[in-house]
């Protein structure tokens, strides 16, 4: 390849659309009370409608219903006074109906915005992304491709079908072209999933786990050459499953269209995947003539027509939107923002926030779970409150106000948590990690430590304080790191004459 | 003129994935063409006032609760299945598609 993304920017400008498709954690499907548990053995959720048997009639979750209007909510749409689903043809194994109920021209929510913060080159910049539906759908069946040498469709022997997954509710989020993108495209791409996957979780509606699955994103992109006024052809690339890789898509997609204008090729209208080891993409399905779903409405189904009432009921159960709790907790905190998005990125912020609702000092939360215990949650590839509880945490960080544990024994009873020896009080008990607070041993630990070195307690003696280090270090040492240094300076210092 | 031609049964049968000889086309779209012949006399009876249906009884907001009902035993999910293996649905490989 010839252009490098610097050079690629320099001459096109990008149309950016997105589709997020996101899993709604009801406790039964879209259509049929199917249980929708992950991970469970193959075909264990199924019944005749998610099956699609003959003489089977769907009825419709209104807990679906219901978080479908919530996020349209959360997303400044306006609820349709009207909606029905229709049936989307298609034969493919992984829908055994042969077609997947979904909405088509009338969807649940239409017209809304997100608006969302980049930071570039001048500073930080607000992008308004476009929604221009919302709508319901269910998911599809999980294929396993046997046979074959790459494991793809093409070249497989046979297919193996599990429908656990076929009719889970799905809502479909689908934006405007966003304008204005240029070389940001990349960054405002990621910026919209993420801020996106903050308000449904906020909304309570998903697990909005994506490396799971149950938020997944589709970019679709066309360049035009800068001030041509031209539109290109986009290609779709689908089900980029993680924020680092909606990123990586559009940058890798931009350059290889780039590439492409740049050498005379046109651009062909295509599914493409994205390639978590490369970035690149590669060509899925050529839509050109494929796509032709022949939707009509869903006869076993009536529309959907929620009345003011249901609407106004649902928008007072709305939450604090996730940019505002975000300007409202770092305030009460008085944390920097670079440090506020640290937490952010790191999705801490709730299990900040909960340490902190139980009495503990931000800055102290923050830098426990951000520090220690992410670092160790790292190595081990899981979640940090995996590891140990937000309770936990919270006894810990008392102990350390109260004089009780110093950071040091504090990162002793981190690790005796997490190896599973028990609370915060048990580890201190069995590993005997109690602060030496007791001024008599404290003293007698003083004494041998000046006695042991009197000239240099003379020093001290004399004016020189710096010199106190040393007397310190040995007190520290002979208490097995268990003293608080602060304390055992000043009853030093006292002792001293000083 | 006809309602459908046989170059649309064509593709439907395509996008269905069903083959069908030079015969069967011809006579398909003969036979739909009578059908949507009817159909749209049907159509022509309704005024500009009477929007188009999907329904015939005037119900909206049919929902349920989202309970969890017991589902079928994997073997009863199976059972009406040609091939199966490994618990999952067994079916030929698929031609032409990624
Ligand atoms: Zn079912």
């Amino acid at each position: 390849m010839s252009l490098n993304y610097e050079q690629a920017v320099e001459k096109y400008e990008p149309t950016l659309g997105l589709e997020v498709h996101v899993e709604l954690n009801t406790k039964s499907k879209m259509f049929c009370g199917c249980a929708t548990e992950f991970g469970a053995q193959p075909n264990t959720q199924t019944c005749p409608v998610c099956l699609g048997l003959p003489g089977s009639l769907p009825v419709v979750n209104k807990k679906a219903i219901e978080s479908t209007i919530l996020i349209g909510l959360a997303l400044n749409c306006t609820i349709a006074p009207y909606s029905r689903f229709a049936r989307k043809n298609y034969f493919y194994p992984d829908m055994p109906k042969n077609f997947q109920t979904s909405q088509y021209d009338e969807p649940i929510c239409v017209n809304g915005y997100l608006d969302v913060e980049i930071e570039t080159d001048d500073g930080s910049k607000s992008f308004r992304v476009e929604i221009e539906r919302v709508h319901m759908e269910e998911d599809t069946g999980k294929s396993l491709h046997v046979g074959g040498s790459t494991g793809r469709i093409h070249g497989a022997d046979y297919s193996l079908l599990d429908y656990n997954r076929a009719g889970i509710p799905l809502v479909e989020i689908v934006t405007r072209i966003i304008p204005n993108t240029g070389k940001y495209a990349p960054q405002v791409a990621r910026a919209y999933v993420a801020s996106l996957r903050d308000i449904l979780r906020g909304l309570k509606v998903s697990d909005v786990k994506m490396e799971q699955g149950s938020l997944r994103c589709d970019v679709n992109l066309s360049l035009s050459e800068i001030n041509s006024g031209k539109l290109g052809t986009r290609s779709e690339t689908k089900n980029v499953n993680s924020l680092r890789s909606v990123e990586r898509a559009v940058n890798g997609e931009f350059i290889r269209q780039a590439n492409r204008l740049t050498s005379g090729e046109r651009i062909i209208q295509e599914t493409r995947h994205f390639l978590e080891e490369s970035g690149q993409t590669r060509p899925g399905r050529s839509k050109e003539q494929a796509e032709d779903y022949r939707y009509f409405p869903e006869p076993d189904l009536v529309p959907v027509i929620p009345d003011n009432k249901w609407i106004e009921e649902l928008r007072k159960t709305l939450p604090e939107k996730p940019s505002d709790r975000r300007k409202r907790l770092q305030q009460a905190w008085s944390v920097p923002d670079k440090e506020m998005s640290a937490i952010v990125n790191a999705e801490l912020l709730d299990t900040v926030e909960e340490t902190v609702l139980l009495g503990a000092d931000p800055t102290k939360a923050r830098s426990w779970w951000l520090g220690e215990i992410s670092r160790i949650a790292n190595d081990r590839s899981v979640f940090p409150t995996e590891l140990i509880s937000v309770k936990d945490v919270y006894q810990i960080i008392t102990l350390i106000s109260q004089g009780e544990l110093t950071d040091k024994l504090a990162r002793q009873v981190v690790e005796g948590v997490i190896a599973g020896e028990g609370s915060p009080a048990d580890v201190i008990t069995k590993r005997g990690l109690k602060v030496v607070s007791d001024d008599s041993q404290l003293m007698k630990a003083i004494e041998d430590a000046i006695a042991a070195a009197p000239e240099t307690a003379d020093r001290v003696r004399g004016g020189n304080i710096p010199a106190a280090g040393a007397l310190i270090g040995s007190v520290m040492k002979a208490t097995g790191g268990k003293a608080d240094a602060a304390k055992v300076r000043e009853l030093l210092l006292k002792h001293l004459g000083q | 003129m006809s309602a459908i031609s046989r170059d649309e049964v064509a593709n439907l049968a395509r996008l269905a994935r069903i083959s069908m000889s030079d015969a069967e086309l011809d006579h398909l779209a003969t036979e739909m063409d009578v059908i949507l012949g009817a159909v749209a006399r049907v159509q022509e009876v309704a005024g500009k006032d009477v929007p188009p249906t999907s329904h015939p009884l005037e119900v909206s907001n049919v929902v349920r609760e989202d309970q969890v009902v017991p589902s079928l035993t994997p073997s009863e999910a199976l059972s009406g299945a040609p091939a199966s293996h490994e618990q999952r649905f067994k079916v030929p490989q698929i031609l032409g598609e990624e």
